[in-house]
C-alpha cells in the first residue's frame, strides 16, 4: 500500500516537473527575446497577446509547420537521434534536483524531489557526459562540413570544462561529505553559503556552466558568423526545437545545479527568525529556490549580451591552463578551511 | 613609444579580465533600464519634417476652391507621366480649373518635380507616406483624394519659400 502510495506521488512529481520545465524552457525563450531587447534599447516581442507572452507558443506553432528537411548525405537514424538524446539528457538530470524541504501532504512525509538518491550530484556529471554525445551525433551525422566542425569544436569544449566542473564540485563535496543534493543543501546553513566559503570555486564552476550549455561567451560552435549555425545546421522543423529548447532546458539545469551546490538550494537565512507558520514558510523557500534559480538566468541573459565571443584556441587555452588549475587550487583551499579551520 | 600599452605592461587585473567584464555588465544594465528608442507603429507615428517629400497633393483655399489654374506643367514636367489635367473655363478671376486632375500613386516617383515647376504653389509633397490600395483602380488618385486644405500644408509652404 505504501509503495503505492509512494509511486503515485512521485508520478505526480514528475507531471508537475515536466509541466513547469516545459512552461519554464518556452518563456525563458520568450524572456532572452525581451530583455535582449531591452539591453539593445528596443523592446522585444510585444505584439502577441499582452506585452508578448503568448509569443513562445506562436514560435512553436511556427517550428511545427515548417518542412522537415534531411540531407541526402545524412545518417537518418542517428540524425533523428541526436535532438531526442539532446531533450531526455535536459529533462532527466531534473530529477535529483530538490526544490524544497520535505512537505506533510494528508499526513505522507514528501520530499520535494522526484528522485532523493544518495548519489545524486554523481549522476547529474553522468548525465552532462552523456550529453555531449547529443551534439557529437548531430555534427556528425549530418554530412556538412559546418556541422562537423561545430560538433567536434563543441565536444572539445564541453569534455575540456567538465573537468573544472568536476574539480569545483569535489570542492563543494568536501565540505558537505555527501553526494545526496538534500544533504549539500542542508550543510550551508545560515549564511555559509558554499558561493562564500569558495568563491573560486563558485567562479570556476558558473564559468564552466557557461561552457558546458554551448552559451555565449562559450558558443563558437553554433554561432552563426563562424560555422553558419554549427551542429545544428542541417537541422529544420521540430528537430530544431528539439535542440533549440534543450539549450534553455540545459541553462536551467545550470542554474538549478549552481543554486544547489552554492547558494543554498531553497534555503532562507533568517526565515526562522520571522515565527511564520510551517506552510508559508515552505511556500517561501520554494519560491525562494526559484528566485535564485531565475536570477542566475537573468545572469545568464545578461552575460550573454554583454562579453563578446571567445574563439576556439581562447577557450581551450581558459579551459585547460586557467580553469583547471583555479579548480585544483579552490580544492587545496577548501582542505585547508577543513583542516586548519575545522569547518 | 612608450605611451602604447604592450601585453606585458597589462596589469594583474587587467589579465584576468574580470573588472572589465563587471564594467561591461554595468554598462549593460543601465542601457536595460534606459530609454527604448522603438516606435510603436501604427499606434505612434513618425511625423516627418518639413523638407520630407511625401505623396503630392492639390493645395485647397479657405473657401474651398483649388489654386490650381490646369497650366499642364506639372503633368509636362512628371518624368514617370504620372499626372493627367484637363482644363476648363470658370467664372472666378483665374479664369482656368482642373476640370479632371489625376495622379497615378502607382507611377509617382515623389520626386517633387510638379511641386517646383507649379507656378501657383498649387501643387506641394506633402508629409503623407501611408498609401495603401487593394487593387489598380484605387491606385488612381483624383481631385478628391488630392485636394488639401492649406493650414495642412504649412510646414512644407515655409520650407519651400526658405530654401527653395
Amino acid at each position: 500500500m505504501t509503495i503505492l502510495i509512494s509511486i503515485l506521488f512521485t508520478l505526480g512529481k514528475i507531471v508537475v516537473l515536466l509541466t513547469l520545465i516545459l512552461l519554464t524552457v518556452s518563456y525563458l525563450v520568450y524572456f532572452e527575446r525581451r530583455i535582449s531587447g531591452w539591453i539593445q534599447n528596443r523592446f522585444g516581442p510585444n505584439r502577441v497577446g499582452w506585452e508578448g507572452v503568448l509569443q513562445p507558443f506562436a514560435d512553436v506553432l511556427k517550428l511545427l509547420m515548417k518542412e522537415d528537411i534531411v540531407p541526402d548525405n545524412a545518417n537518418k537514424k542517428i540524425h533523428a537521434l541526436a535532438p531526442m538524446i539532446a531533450l531526455f539528457i535536459a529533462f532527466s538530470t531534473y530529477a535529483v534536483l530538490p526544490f524544497g524541504p520535505t512537505v506533510e501532504i494528508f499526513g505522507y512525509k514528501v520530499a520535494l524531489v522526484v528522485a532523493d538518491v544518495n548519489i545524486g550530484i554523481l549522476y547529474v556529471i553522468a548525465l552532462t557526459s552523456i550529453g555531449v554525445y547529443a551534439i557529437t551525433f548531430a555534427g556528425w551525422s549530418s554530412g556538412s562540413k559546418y556541422s562537423l566542425l561545430g560538433g567536434i569544436r563543441s565536444s572539445a569544449q564541453m569534455i575540456s570544462y567538465e573537468i573544472s566542473m568536476g574539480f569545483s564540485i569535489g570542492g563543494v563535496l568536501l565540505l558537505s561529505q555527501s553526494l545526496r543534493p538534500t544533504e549539500i543543501i542542508l550543510a550551508q546553513s545560515g549564511w555559509m553559503w558554499n558561493a562564500f566559503i569558495q568563491p573560486i570555486g563558485f567562479i570556476t564552476f558558473l564559468i564552466s556552466a557557461f561552457a558546458e550549455t554551448n552559451r555565449l561567451p562559450f558558443d563558437l560552435p553554433e554561432a552563426e558568423p563562424e560555422l553558419v549555425g554549427g551542429f545544428h545546421t542541417e537541422y529544420s522543423s521540430m528537430k530544431f526545437a528539439g535542440f533549440f529548447l534543450a539549450e534553455y532546458a540545459n541553462m536551467i539545469i545550470a542554474s538549478a545545479l549552481i543554486v544547489t551546490l552554492y547558494l543554498g538550494g531553497w534555503q532562507l537565512p533568517l526565515i526562522n527568525a520571522l515565527g511564520l507558520p510551517s506552510g508559508v514558510i515552505i511556500a517561501l523557500q520554494i519560491l525562494g529556490f526559484l528566485f535564485k534559480m531565475g536570477l542566475l538566468l537573468f545572469f545568464f541573459i545578461w552575460v550573454r549580451w554583454t562579453v563578446p565571443r571567445f574563439r576556439y584556441d581562447q577557450l581551450m587555452n581558459l579551459g585547460w591552463k586557467v580553469m583547471f588549475p583555479l579548480s585544483l587550487i579552490n580544492l587545496i583551499w577548501v582542505a585547508l578551511l577543513i583542516m586548519v579551520f575545522n569547518f | 613609444m612608450a605611451q602604447k600599452k604592450r601585453l606585458k605592461d597589462l596589469t594583474f587585473w587587467d589579465k584576468i579580465y574580470i573588472p572589465a567584464i563587471l564594467k561591461g555588465l554595468a554598462l549593460t544594465f543601465k542601457n536595460l533600464l534606459g530609454p527604448k528608442f522603438t516606435l510603436k507603429y501604427p499606434e505612434e507615428k513618425y511625423i516627418p519634417s518639413g523638407s520630407y517629400r511625401g505623396r503630392p497633393v492639390l493645395v485647397e483655399e479657405k473657401n474651398g476652391v483649388e489654386r490650381c489654374v490646369a497650366c499642364g506643367l506639372c503633368s509636362r514636367v512628371c518624368p514617370a507621366l504620372a499626372i493627367e489635367v484637363q482644363a476648363a473655363e470658370t467664372e472666378s478671376e483665374k479664369e482656368r480649373y482642373p476640370e479632371k486632375f489625376e495622379i497615378n500613386m502607382l507611377r509617382c516617383i515623389f520626386c517633387g518635380f510638379c511641386e517646383e515647376v507649379c507656378p501657383e504653389e498649387a501643387i506641394v509633397m506633402s508629409k503623407d507616406y501611408e498609401m495603401a490600395f487593394s487593387n489598380r483602380e484605387d491606385g488612381i488618385y483624383g481631385k478628391d483624394k488630392l485636394l488639401v486644405p492649406v493650414d495642412q500644408l504649412k510646414d512644407r509652404i515655409e520650407f519651400l519659400r526658405r530654401y527653395k
